[in-house]
């Protein structure tokens, strides 16, 4: 039963830990493909994947260490936030970027 | 150790944002390097435990602003297209001469108010600890907002009114007869996603701007940080063409622009003949006093922040 205790405790230092470093490598594979993808589209899938599923697993992370739910909950919902914003932003900027090879194209033919 | 890390990183990157600020030749990378040194420099006011400013510089400092900026690129671009680069490169050398004599005047005037303040001689009373010891007076929990509304309520007052006059400052620069044009583009407006998220925002951001207004009294938030969340909805609606520019303002809305430094001066007023001086609440009545005031200041703050960046003297409903 000791034993166990401390491998759930030595566990629960480590799934925090765990869990924001890959959220910090979503992040860097994001701004990794942002720089170094081709053009607008792959960039932005680069960008808004990586960021979501990044700032989810910090989020997840930093909820590990708290013992308060409302805080967990505001963490839950910055992310959420966070998931729609840059979801919609992305779309927009891909749909004007859509318009606008459009007309580019219809201009020259 | 990690702490230094951290903290030599977030000066250093303040101060290289900074520079690319300045010497970006593009105009739009200027005001995205703007914005995201705001979003550092929130950083760097949470790391100096000011969470209250940390809260003000990222809702106002890099969010309203920011779209202000924005907003005048986009208005520039419609005015005159971008000039030909080899032009801007000219007009840069011109201007260096200009750009280097201010720099070092501003160096000589920072210099010397900084020797000024190395020499000033202690303060006879540690405002920190007089503010703290009285506390219980203010009616607030928060130090913050009970140096802001009660104890230094006069420069809040003043701040609000300042307010207000960059608002009268964009209508009078404003030419009267230009039809403004419609913020938004087709985009914005044919997109559902749009409509999707501001029906899922509109609720939201009505209760964290309450929230902070009425956690302002207890711990970080207030009428500035409650009156730009409110605002940051209408920038949304009328980026997204749901509000759109008129050429005049409402009795109404005129009536919501000076509703908050209306409420401030008549209980700042009205205070006196309980026998106070000006703004000193009867401490019985102060936590309701301030909250009153941060009511109206939050609904008008909002008002002249989203004027401010439609630019125009009026708005109205666009049903869509």
């Amino acid at each position: 039963m000791n034993e166990f205790d401390t491998l759930l405790s030595v566990l629960d230092a480590w799934v925090s830990k765990t869990l924001v470093i890959l959220g910090g490598v979503f992040y860097l594979a994001g701004t990794v493909g942002l720089l170094r993808f081709p053009d607008l589209f792959t960039r932005l899938h680069a960008l808004t994947k990586a960021d979501n599923l990044g700032l989810g697993l910090l989020c997840l992370g930093l909820v590990w260490q708290t013992n308060s739910l409302a805080i967990a909950l505001k963490l839950l919902l910055i992310w959420l936030l966070a998931l729609m914003a840059s979801a919609v932003s992305c779309h927009l900027i891909a749909r004007y970027a859509l318009y606008e090879q459009k007309t580019s194209t219809k201009g020259q033919s | 150790m990690s702490d230094w890390v951290f903290d030599g990183l977030l000066g250093t990157g303040l101060l290289l944002l900074g520079w690319q600020t300045l010497i970006s030749r593009d105009l739009f990378r200027s005001i995205i390097w703007f914005v995201v040194l705001g979003l550092l420099m929130t950083l760097c006011w949470v790391r100096l435990a000011a969470p209250d400013v940390a809260l003000a510089e990222a809702a106002i400092g890099a969010g309203v602003t920011g779209a202000l900026l924005l907003n005048a690129y986009r208005a520039l671009l419609i005015d005159k297209p971008p000039r030909h680069p080899s032009s801007v490169v000219a007009r840069h050398r011109q201007t260096t001469a200009w750009a280097v004599g201010l720099a070092a005047f501003s160096t000589i005037v920072v210099g010397g108010i900084s020797w000024a303040l190395l020499n000033l001689p202690q303060a006879g009373v540690d405002l920190g600890t007089l503010v703290r010891s009285r506390l219980a007076e203010s009616g607030v929990s928060n130090v913050v907002t009970a140096v802001l509304l009660n104890f230094r309520g006069y420069d809040t007052l003043l701040e609000v009114a300042v307010l207000l006059l960059a608002l009268l400052g964009v209508w009078t620069v404003h030419p009267k007869d230009e039809t403004f044009s419609e913020a938004s583009s087709d985009f914005a407006q044919n997109s559902p996603l749009v409509g999707a998220l501001l029906h899922l925002l509109a609720p939201l951001l009505v209760l964290i701007g309450a929230y902070l207004l009425w956690i302002g009294a207890y711990a970080p938030g207030g009428a500035f940080q409650a009156g730009a969340v409110l605002a940051a909805f209408g920038v949304m609606l009328y980026l997204s063409g749901r509000l759109t520019p008129t050429p005049t303002a409402t009795f109404s809305l005129k009536l919501l622009l000076i509703f908050g430094p209306g409420v401030f001066s008549l209980i700042a007023l009205a205070v006196m003949f309980w026998g106070g001086a000006l703004l000193e609440y009867p401490k019985d009545w102060a936590s309701l006093l301030i909250l009153a005031v941060e009511t109206g200041v939050t609904i008008s703050i909002a008002v002249t922040l989203v004027l401010l960046v439609s630019g125009s003297p009026g708005l109205k409903r666009t049903y869509q």
